[in-house]
């Protein structure tokens, strides 16, 4: 017998007694509903609460970047963006740059005029750390906790948003959504029958609190997160 | 009492009076509180949300043979090879055959606890392989060759002119007092790593039985990048860490964060759904995921504590144990420390060795009120002391519950005693704290109560008269 069907087999067998459900004293029923499917549907109910308009939920993502320290700026025009572009470039002297090609980044990057290491197909990763910032799109923005939706086919693989010292992110407006359950739904709507094989929500900058629990950025990934949303 | 009692008693009783270590510990969990609590009240209905939380994962466990056929099925269409661990050996002999089979030398690995449970890092430098640990606080504890004190914070016992020194003494660096500058110290040793090493090594905090994903919670980036960089990323973990849908991370990421952190969000929720696939730049070309029992069935097949296996390894119901925070985490001499690891421990190494940690606790219920997924941890360890004496009885114990049901039964017995007790305790201060006082074990530490001078039916007597 395989160890997959020992264990399986293991499983099954300390199944057979039936366990309660925890916080229920009636075992025929789960309190928020007949089953577990049922439960998950409340999810969004519970959890912090975010404004309907469009200007709360931008305050909402304001409030939560200032907190955790990332860089959010809602910008005019595609103008707008390049010209904050170039000033952060001018600011921390970047030599070069990574990215992927895509709309906004193509664009944004064009205007940078500077040596321009690609993501899209396989690169030397020595490289990509001598990268003074890497410069990628997003899958969405998360309102209720400040996060940037990434993964491997909408942000350039999944190392260029985490190793160089400087992320930016390029966004556009109507990928602001309200919460996670949203952002969950997004997932499943637009790659459902095709994962990307990495997936994932950048809440701030890399930090750690390993040390007393003080407050250090940039632990192993960027130390600074910009989002530049138009 | 085993060696590991006896190891726990001697240091519970050490660091309780180490007055240094109590106070690192309340300064440290202080601020963790104040922002825990700050995040919770931001929930619409964190009750409810624990609730949805504990059904989703009963539903989970309860099924479990189901939900984790579904997630190597879809895990593996996608390229991916999964294997199958009855117990630790077995699972480093896999990764062992892995790394073999690869020739490699040099392994990166981000934090993995069931790598600590399985004695990994020792098995593989007992192989000749260079293992560096990127999760800043496991670095420094495998700098100090000690183990994790917290399974959250695993260097929360330590200041920062401590890592310092390690530092100075490890890696000749200059001395400092800037927790960023000894950041930067690590960052940089460790950079170069991850583009070296031939393999990257991580645990799953979820498994994504409907999508064939793992989910790895993390704040500092080590943990992507060990599953970016190197060649081969092999991710080990319990069969206990499924979820049926992917949309349950909505809840259970959010709540991971506030629970073990007071974080709103982690800094990266990062799901891995496979290799590189066609069309991908970068990313493992293999992605081996190792499934661990260890006698995680042994918990199973108990129905009235199976839900300790809903367990997220948040670690709330560390920081809020007042044994924990006066004992510290290395007391425990667990892979998992506090209440969790007090009720799960015994499951996974053995009741008889190890039931003297469901006696260390209050049973204030602290940890039950603080857990996410509202496991009962409290009444969990009064059942591991119930199943303790069942399993192997104690016969003076046994006596004199016998004698004292005896007694209690019959009235004119219980006077008399009570008449005896009245006079004794006159003579008692003679041998008060001696050891010739039968009552020595209490009278050490705490004053005798004084049995008072009429009992409730002398004065109901004296009262009708």
């Amino acid at each position: 017998m395989s160890e997959r069907e020992s264990i399986l087999g293991r499983i099954r067998e300390a199944l057979h007694v039936p366990a309660p459900v925890p916080g229920v004293h009636d075992h025929n029923r789960l309190a928020h509903g007949a089953s577990e499917a049922e439960a998950a549907k409340h999810i969004p109910e519970w959890l912090p609460a975010v404004g309907d308009s469009f200007e709360e939920r931008v305050e909402l993502f304001r409030a939560n970047a200032a907190e955790l320290k990332a860089d959010f700026r809602l910008l005019g025009d595609a103008r707008e963006l390049e010209a904050q572009l170039r000033a952060l470039a001018t600011a921390e002297s970047w030599k070069t740059i990574a990215s992927h090609s895509g709309e906004m980044t193509d664009r944004a990057c064009a205007a940078l005029a500077l040596p321009r290491l690609a993501t899209d197909q396989s690169y030397d990763a020595n490289e990509l750390e001598r990268c003074d910032a890497g410069i990628s799109e997003c899958d969405a923005l998360v309102a209720q906790t400040g996060s940037v939706l990434v993964s491997s086919r909408s942000a350039g693989g999944r190392a260029l948003s985490v190793l160089p010292p400087h992320h930016v992110v390029l966004a556009r407006r109507e990928q602001l959504l309200a919460d996670l359950p949203a952002a969950f739904a997004l997932l499943k709507s637009k790659y459902g029958s095709n994962y990307p094989s990495f997936i994932s929500f950048i809440t701030g900058p890399s930090r750690t609190g390993d040390i007393e629990r003080i407050l250090v950025l940039g632990a192993h990934g960027p130390r600074r997160l910009t989002i530049l949303c138009v | 009492m085993s060696a590991a009692a006896e190891q726990f008693k001697h240091d519970a009783e050490r660091l309780t009076r180490d007055l240094r270590h109590r106070s690192l510990i309340q300064t440290a969990l202080k601020k963790y509180e104040a922002a825990r609590d700050a995040k919770k009240s931001r929930y619409r209905d964190w009750q409810s949300a624990r609730q949805t939380a504990a059904e989703i994962k009963w539903d989970a466990i309860n099924h479990l043979d189901k939900y984790l056929e579904e997630f190597v099925g879809k895990i593996e269409a996608r390229g991916t090879k999964v294997h199958w661990a009855s117990n630790g050996e077995q699972a480093r002999q896999i990764i062992l055959g892995i790394i073999g089979e690869k020739k490699a030398r040099s392994i990166i690995k981000s934090k993995v606890m069931t790598g600590e449970e399985i004695h990994l890092n020792e098995a593989l430098e007992k192989a000749g392989l260079i293992v560096v640990e990127s999760d800043f606080g496991e670095y420094i504890v495998q700098l100090r060759h000690e183990a994790p004190y917290h399974f959250v914070f695993p260097a929360m016992h330590l200041v920062r002119g401590e890592i310092s020194e390690l530092f100075q003494k490890e890696l000749g660096s200059k001395p400092t007092d800037e927790p960023e500058e000894l950041m930067m110290i690590a960052r940089q040793v460790l950079r170069g790593k991850y583009i070296t090493a031939d393999i990257g090594i991580s645990g799953a905090n979820f498994a994504i039985a409907e999508t064939g994903m793992i989910s790895i919670t993390e704040n500092e980036g080590n943990a992507r990048l060990t599953c970016a960089l190197p060649k081969v990323h092999i991710a080990l973990m319990g069969i206990e860490k499924v979820l049926p849908k992917l949309e349950d991370l909505a809840l259970f990421l959010p709540m991971l964060a506030t629970a073990g952190a007071g974080q709103a969000l982690t800094g990266y929720n990062s799901f891995y759904g496979g290799p590189r696939q066609p069309g991908e730049s970068d990313g493992p070309l293999e992605f081996h995921v190792v499934l661990l029992d260890n006698k995680r069935t042994h918990l199973l097949a108990d129905p009235e504590q199976r839900d300790a296996l809903h367990c997220i390894r948040c670690g709330a119901c560390l920081n809020v144990c007042p044994i924990y925070r006066n004992v510290g985490g290395h007391s425990y001499g667990t892979t998992y420390q506090g209440p969790i690891g007090s009720v799960i421990t015994p499951h996974l190494r053995g009741l008889q060795n190890w039931k003297h940690l469901s006696y260390a606790s209050s049973l204030c219920g602290a940890c039950t009120e603080a857990c996410p997924v509202k496991i009962d941890l409290h009444h969990h360890l009064l059942q591991s002391r119930r199943n303790a004496i069942a399993q192997r009885p104690i016969w003076w114990e046994r006596f004199a519950f016998k004698g004292f049901g005896f007694l209690m039964n019959r009235p004119a017995l219980v006077a008399i005693a009570s008449k005896l007790g009245r006079m004794a305790q006159i003579f008692h201060p003679l041998v008060k704290g001696t050891r010739f006082d039968p009552a020595r074990a209490w009278t050490r530490s705490r004053e005798l109560p004084v049995i008072a001078g009429q009992t409730f039916r002398e004065f109901w007597r004296s009262r009708r008269r």
